[in-house]
């Protein structure tokens, strides 16, 4: 019965998880860039959800609102300032560039909410905690789950109907094949970073509303994604949110059942092994090599 | 390597020297001079700060070794850095072996458990790789806190005896001050001299391209876990001269944040080069220290509340944009703007 509960749990914490693991893999697919500022931006996405609810007494609906503008700012200035003059650089000062503004973000996160923990309001989520026979669930990750899964239909519904989408999915087989289509190829940057920072920061506030939101903490929570995301495959959107579910089960399963100090690692041990076993992940794209 | 016009190498002993010309070998013997009479000269605070500095060139120089020159991503020098410190730590307060006598093995032991983490690199590069050390980073630590603490004291600070040499105890900054010049001085010789050698050659082909080469008969597996185990050695003996350097062990000092640290000093200075290395740690190092003197100035222009935070906060914000600049406007770094100086005073006044 308590190994369902930690199932269950798990699941739902994936859902999380998988959020943020889209939101790598959009980014990857369309800009070969992997976004290691992923949790930086998400606990800022966080902050300013939190900013609206506690400093400005917004309703929720309105500091959602608010916070997905803010984003969509913020995802337009990064490519626009940092990753567009970086275009086609090595790989190792893109990753360079997204570690740095991964400490710059972290700094202006000490600077503006310090760094203690801030935690939302309870009971912020409308719903009460939902008992199903024998297992316990937190209404606000059932919320979690729910919100994670209606993204990622509007996702799919968008990839698959909207011009947009269609542009996206060119641009990410191949950049100058779409660009000579007439692709406008660094407004589709644009849009691909847009839409990673909102999720970054609807999986920020989800992540904030459960356990808190702390400048130094928070990120290497969201870290936990990148495992998933290997997990699924650096290429593969499905991938990513299989991915995220199952480290979510596991990392619930193993800290629930065997040592919750445990639990916390074990996502690391799963990406080692995924890493030398198979690198290219359950769904991802097996790399030929030419000279 | 560049040289001064009307310099000639008549023998093989000229052609394989490192100091080449009379001025070279006066900078070279001034700076050694200059080196050993520093700590009469400068006060406590300042000696800290260069000791700091010449530890993290140290390991700066093992990790310039693995990405510079072979192009392989580490983002887990800091963790290897503690493997160095803990087991020191251990051999010397559980198992009695002097400092001198626990170094080596630190460092080998630091050495082999980045072999083991550079294992995944036979078969995958690039961003996978930066996920393998992550992984490192991230399961290191944790294997220090949870699974020996009577061993390695969990998350408290551990203190170690202060060594001593000789008979001289090594407590005062620059009394250590001596032994971790010796130390670093040594290692960016050494690190100087496999650059050009076989090894280092190896090295670099495999950063440029690693299939080709391997069709010109380079042995990638060899030659790219030699590089992780003298990156990983080099992080162990950082770590043992941290120890020295803070007389105490915590597993605070070898995070994730440490690990960025590096590379992006490594990054400021110029990936692969020496004196690059050395130019990007002592930036990155005073920087830092001026940020923590003009940060509290700037913060006591604000209320109390914001200006506590301003103090932490200044420091990762001023290194990232620190970064971010350098790699949009300076991507071949410090070292880069170095031989311009250079090729500027030697074709003076025909700076063209």
């Amino acid at each position: 019965m308590l190994t369902l509960q930690f199932l269950t749990t798990g699941l739902l914490t994936g859902g999380i998880y998988a959020l943020i693991a889209v939101s790598i893999v959009l980014v990857y697919k369309a800009t070969r860039i992997f976004n290691f500022a992923v949790g930086e931006l998400l606990a800022l996405g966080g902050y300013f959800c939190y900013s609206f609810v506690v400093w400005f007494h917004f309703p929720l609906w309105l500091a959602m609102l608010g916070s997905l503008m803010l984003a969509v700012i913020v995802g337009a200035l990064v490519e626009r300032l940092l990753l567009r003059p970086l275009l086609s650089q090595p790989l190792l000062t893109i990753i360079m560039a997204t570690l740095a503004l991964s400490s710059l973000l972290n700094g202006l996160m000490l600077m503006i909410w310090t760094g203690y923990t801030v935690t939302f309001p309870r009971n912020l989520l409308p719903g009460k905690t939902l008992i199903i026979g024998n297992i316990v669930m937190s209404h606000e990750l059932v919320w979690a789950f729910a919100i994670a899964m209606a993204t990622f239909a509007i996702l799919g519904y968008f990839f698959m109907k909207t011009r947009t989408g269609l542009r996206m999915r060119a641009v990410s087989e191949d950049h100058e094949l779409s660009m000579s289509c007439g692709v406008n190829i660094t407004l589709i940057f644009a849009v691909t970073w847009i839409l990673a920072v909102v999720m970054g920061t609807l999986s920020g506030f989800l992540l904030g509303n459960r356990i808190g939101l702390t400048p130094s903490i928070t990120p290497l929570t969201a870290l936990r994604a990148f495992p998933a995301v290997l997990f699924g495959g650096l290429e593969s959107v499905v991938g990513a949110v299989v991915g995220g579910l199952t480290i979510g089960i596991i990392e619930g399963m193993v800290g629930g059942l065997i040592n919750p100090n445990l639990g916390e690692i074990s996502p690391y041990v799963i990406l080692l092994f995924v890493l030398v076993v198979r690198p290219e992940g359950l769904f991802g794209l097996k790399r030929i090599e030419r000279i | 390597m560049w040289r001064p016009c009307g310099v000639f190498d008549d023998t093989y002993e000229k052609d394989i020297a490192i100091v080449r010309t009379p001025t070279q070998w006066m900078i070279t013997v001034g700076s050694l001079v200059a080196l050993m009479v520093l700590p009469k000269l400068v006060g406590g605070h300042i000696l800290t700060t260069i000791n700091l500095i010449a530890v993290s060139i140290v390991s700066a120089l093992g990790l310039n070794i693995l990405t510079g020159m072979t192009g392989q991503i580490s983002l887990g020098q800091g963790a290897f850095m503690g493997v160095g410190a803990y087991t020191l730590m251990i051999f010397m307060n559980h198992f009695g072996f002097s400092f001198w006598m626990a170094l080596p093995f630190a460092m080998v032991c630091a050495g082999f458990l980045g072999l083991i983490f550079g294992l995944p690199s036979l078969r995958i590069k690039g961003f996978y790789l930066a996920m393998a050390t992550l992984a490192a980073q991230f399961i290191i630590p944790w294997v220090i806190i949870n699974v020996r603490p009577d061993l390695t004291g969990g998350t408290s600070t551990i203190t170690i005896e202060a060594p001593s040499f000789f008979g001289i105890t090594l407590s005062s900054q620059s009394r250590i001050y001596y032994v971790i010049m010796f130390f670093t001085v040594t290692v960016v010789y050494l690190t100087r001299n496999l650059a050009r050698c076989k090894i280092g050659r190896a090295f670099v082909a495999i950063r440029d391209n690693d299939l080709a080469a391997e069709i010109m008969g380079i042995e990638i597996f060899k030659y790219k876990l030699l590089s992780f185990f003298i990156c990983s050695l080099l992080a162990g003996l950082a770590g043992c001269l941290w120890v020295l350097w803070m007389g105490a062990v915590n597993v605070d000092n070898f995070t994730l944040h440490e690990s960025i640290w590096y590379l992006g000093m490594i990054i400021v200075g110029g990936l692969g080069s020496i004196p690059g290395t050395v130019f990007g740690v002592t930036f990155i190092r005073l920087l830092d220290l001026l940020v923590q003197y003009v940060g509290p100035a700037i913060a006591s222009f604000f209320p109390d509340a914001i200006g506590a935070a301003i103090k932490i906060g200044i420091s990762p914000f001023i290194f990232g944009l620190v970064i971010l600049l350098f790699l949009i406007y300076e991507p071949r770094g410090l070292a880069h703007r170095w031989e311009i100086v250079k090729h500027f005073y030697r074709r003076w006044p025909f700076s063209y």
